[in-house]
This record gives structure tokens, sequence and C-alpha cells, in this order.
């Protein structure tokens, strides 16, 4: 009775493993910073990073770190410190020595792709970068198919009045550019955010929202959107708490030679205060 | 010109004295009961008062914090009075001159606020709220708001009354 049941629940798992990019989309990455508003004069922040099913619980991946980067007020870049990965999540901290907002940024662009060989599907290994791609394709393999992702996890942290020179976005990838300020949301009040691909509005992407706590409910509460011609989206916070953002996209305009499609995605986690 | 010059040498105190009007000033007096609460951590709340109006900024007029801590500490806290912080606050500089005041025990607290002076400074004729909100470290948070009309008319007066971190809290105005 129970066998067929794990065999289509095993197949199910395969065909989602095959479907899914050398990516972390598969589950959700997140970056959760003790504070996103905070006061004082000498002020520190600790974040956790995680990629997990439930948000926001650290139970299935830490984020690596290396990649990991934190832009202070003034627009220069701030170490990272007391960086540790354990089983589940990474931790660090930023030491906040500016007023204003600091964004950090875990960017990366991954390669994922499969070949035929002898009569069977096959895939790249995770984690190949551009210079080793063609020695992880063998000889004699065909139908290769290539792709390239951009990936941008960020979160903002504001020490006393907020402002924007870190939200002016780089011009590479799939970006939000704040309307309403990231570190400045409150419940019944709706925020707008702008999308952009490479520093053009990004026009009819998907973007899901999904309120942190999932564990301690039924219903996930999720909301997908999309947004408009000019790459803008209106988020109405029901409830205070952390949100988690995902957009994601994807088009022709890869870096990667020989790849023949670039997926985009951007996650950020945001702080809704009780009015 | 010359008189200005006067005021600003011989201070505010004399300044006022040497005014004509100032004595006649309108006052907004304002009453805070803090409730005596029984729990096993208690430390006295974080207090901000301040007035808003629809498209101005706010006014902040008192905050009550640990101003006195080593290092400045107090202010880490500052944020937790997050309405005053999110419309206010943030922009401050704290401590400040006029604004600052020490935490205060639980019991009934007066304060007064002379139009032309100090952190209110001059209203402009219109509607405008007073709000108080009160966060306690390991506690809850409250805020009360209390809508009047500037300049009050005679008898004038606002009520509000807390349920957790603040009791009583009214206004009434003075001359």
């Amino acid at each position: 009775m129970n066998k067929p049941i794990a065999r289509t629940l095993s197949a199910i798992a395969l065909v989602a493993a095959l479907a899914t990019p050398a990516t972390l989309s598969a589950h959700r990455q997140w970056m959760m910073p003790s504070s996103t508003v905070v006061s004082g004069d000498d002020v520190w922040v600790t974040v956790d990073a995680a990629v997990s099913n439930d948000l926001f619980y650290f139970e299935h991946q830490p984020l690596r770190l290396e990649p990991i980067k934190a832009w202070a007020p003034d627009g220069s870049e701030v170490k990272i410190e007391n960086g540790s990965t354990s089983r589940y999540r990474s931790t660090f901290d930023v030491h906040l020595h500016q007023k204003g907002t600091y964004k950090i940024v875990d960017a990366r662009t991954m390669i994922g792709g499969t070949y035929m060989l002898a009569g069977k599907q096959e895939r790249l290994p995770r984690g190949v970068t551009a210079d080793k791609l063609a020695s992880a394709i063998p000889a004699g393999a065909t139908d290769v198919k290539i792709s390239e992702s951009q990936n941008r996890n960020e979160i903002f942290v504001t020490s006393g009045e907020p402002n924007d020179t870190v939200l002016k976005p780089t011009g590479k990838g799939l970006e939000l550019v704040p309307v309403t300020h990231p570190n400045d949301l409150i419940a019944d009040e709706a925020a707008t955010f702008q999308f952009v691909i490479d520093g053009k509005p990004a026009a009819n992407i998907g973007v899901t929202v999904i309120p942190g706590g999932i564990r301690y409910r039924n219903d996930l509460k999720q909301v997908d959107l999309k947004t408009d011609a000019e790459g803008k989206v209106a988020i109405n916070w029901t409830e205070p708490g952390m949100y988690w953002v995902n957009a994601t996209a994807s088009d022709s305009k890869t870096s990667v030679p020989g790849a023949t499609e670039r997926r985009l995605g951007y996650v950020t986690t945001l702080e809704v205060l009780a009015p | 010109m010359q008189l200005s010059h006067r005021i600003v040498l011989t201070g505010a105190s004399l300044g006022a004295a040497l005014t004509p009007g100032m004595a006649l000033a309108q006052t907004i007096d304002v009453s805070i009961a803090i409730p005596r609460l029984t729990v096993a951590e208690y430390h006295r709340p974080y207090v901000a008062v301040w007035v808003e109006a629809p498209g101005a900024p706010a006014r902040t007029l008192s905050v009550w914090y640990d101003f006195d801590m080593k290092a400045n500490e107090g202010t880490k806290w500052l944020r937790d009075v997050r309405q005053w912080w999110r419309v206010s606050g943030r922009s401050l500089k704290m401590p400040a001159d006029g604004i600052t005041g020490a935490t205060r025990a639980p019991g009934t607290h007066k304060v007064s606020f002379t139009n032309g002076r100090g952190p209110l400074g001059n209203l402009a004729p219109g509607s405008y709220t007073l709000v108080v909100e009160a966060a306690r470290e390991v506690g809850g948070r409250e805020l009360l708001r209390l809508p009047f009309a500037w300049p009050p008319k005679p008898g004038q007066t606002a009520r509000a009354a807390g349920t957790s971190e603040l009791g009583a809290v009214s206004v009434a105005f003075k001359r």
C-alpha cells in the first residue's frame, strides 16, 4: 500500500530535480537582519543567511558567506565581521559606523545545463564557472543546453535617517529600485517598488510576497503579483512582520558563451512595522 | 532689529519679560499618567510626545529616555518608540535641548509647552494631533492620539485613556 505512493513521490521528486536549474531556487534563500531600523551611537547588526523551505527558519542549508558584501550609506564597502557557517545557517555582523541606509548583498552568477551522453541526460556539475565550462562538457555530448542564472539576494538596514545612495541599481541583472524606502514600511500602507533588468524597467514579471512565520499557520499567505509596464508593483502589507519578496524573470541576454537562456532572480527580506 | 539683538544677548527669560504679549502666550498643558505595573522586571517607559498635522513634519515636544547612560547607550532603544522614531526621532540628534528628559516613575506627570518658545515653536492655525507614545523595555508599547484645533477655543480639552503602557492622558490650554 505504501510502496506505490513512495515510488510516485520519488518519481515526482526526480522530475522536480530535473526541472530545477542548478541554482538554489528549489528552496527559498534569505538573509535576516537582527534589526532593520536602528538607533544609537554604536550600532551593529547581526545577519542570519540560509536556504530553507519555511520562512524564516534555518532548517536546510546555510548560504555561503564568501559572495556576501555590505555597502555603507555613502556607497563605500563595509567589511563582514564575525562570519561563521554552521550546518543550517551562516551568520555575520556588520558594524554600522555611518548614519543612513546600508545594503547587504549576495549577488552571484551561476551556470547550469544539461547534455545527452550515451543516450542519457546528464547535468553540468554544480558551481561550474565560465572558464571551466568547456572542460565540463565531455567529448561526444549532444543536445547541450546551457543556462546562466543571475541571482541577487539583498537586505536593507537603516541607522538614523534613511538615505538612498545604496538604493541606486548597479545596472546588472534583476534589481529592485525602491519607490517606497525599504526601511520605511508600515502595515496598512501600500509600498511601491520598481524592478529593473540591467537598469531598464522589468515589465510584466512575477513578484511573490510571503510573510514569515510559515511554520505556525496552514495558509502560506503567498501573494503573486505582476509588475506593470514601468516594472512597478504595489504591495499591500496586511500585517506587520518580516516578508520575503522574490521576483523572477528570464531572457536571452546571456554573458556566458554558449548559454541560451538567462534566468534572473531577486530576493529581499523586508520588515513591516506595526502602525 | 535692535530689539531682537537685545533679546538674544540678554537671554530668553529677560527677553520674554520685555516682550509685550509673551506673558499671555498660549500654553498647551499635557497630563500623562504612567501606570504602576506589577511585573517581575519593571523599567520606566520611554515616552515621546509630539504634535503632528497632515502634510507637515512632526514636532517633537518631549522624549523621556535613559539619556544619562555611559556612551549614550540609552539611545539604542529610542527606535522602539517606533511611530515617533519614524515621524521625527530618526532625524533628530539625541540628546536634544529642550526635548530630552529623564524617564518618569509611575504617576501623573504634567508638562507645558508655550507657543513661540522651545520645541513647540509657532503653530500656524489649523487642526493638529498631540501624540503620546510609550514603549517599555521587556514590556509593551502604546500610543494615544489627542486631536485639537489651533488656536484653541475657550475651554477646549482633549482626553484619551490607555489600557496598558499609558493611563489617562489629557491636554488643556491656557493663556
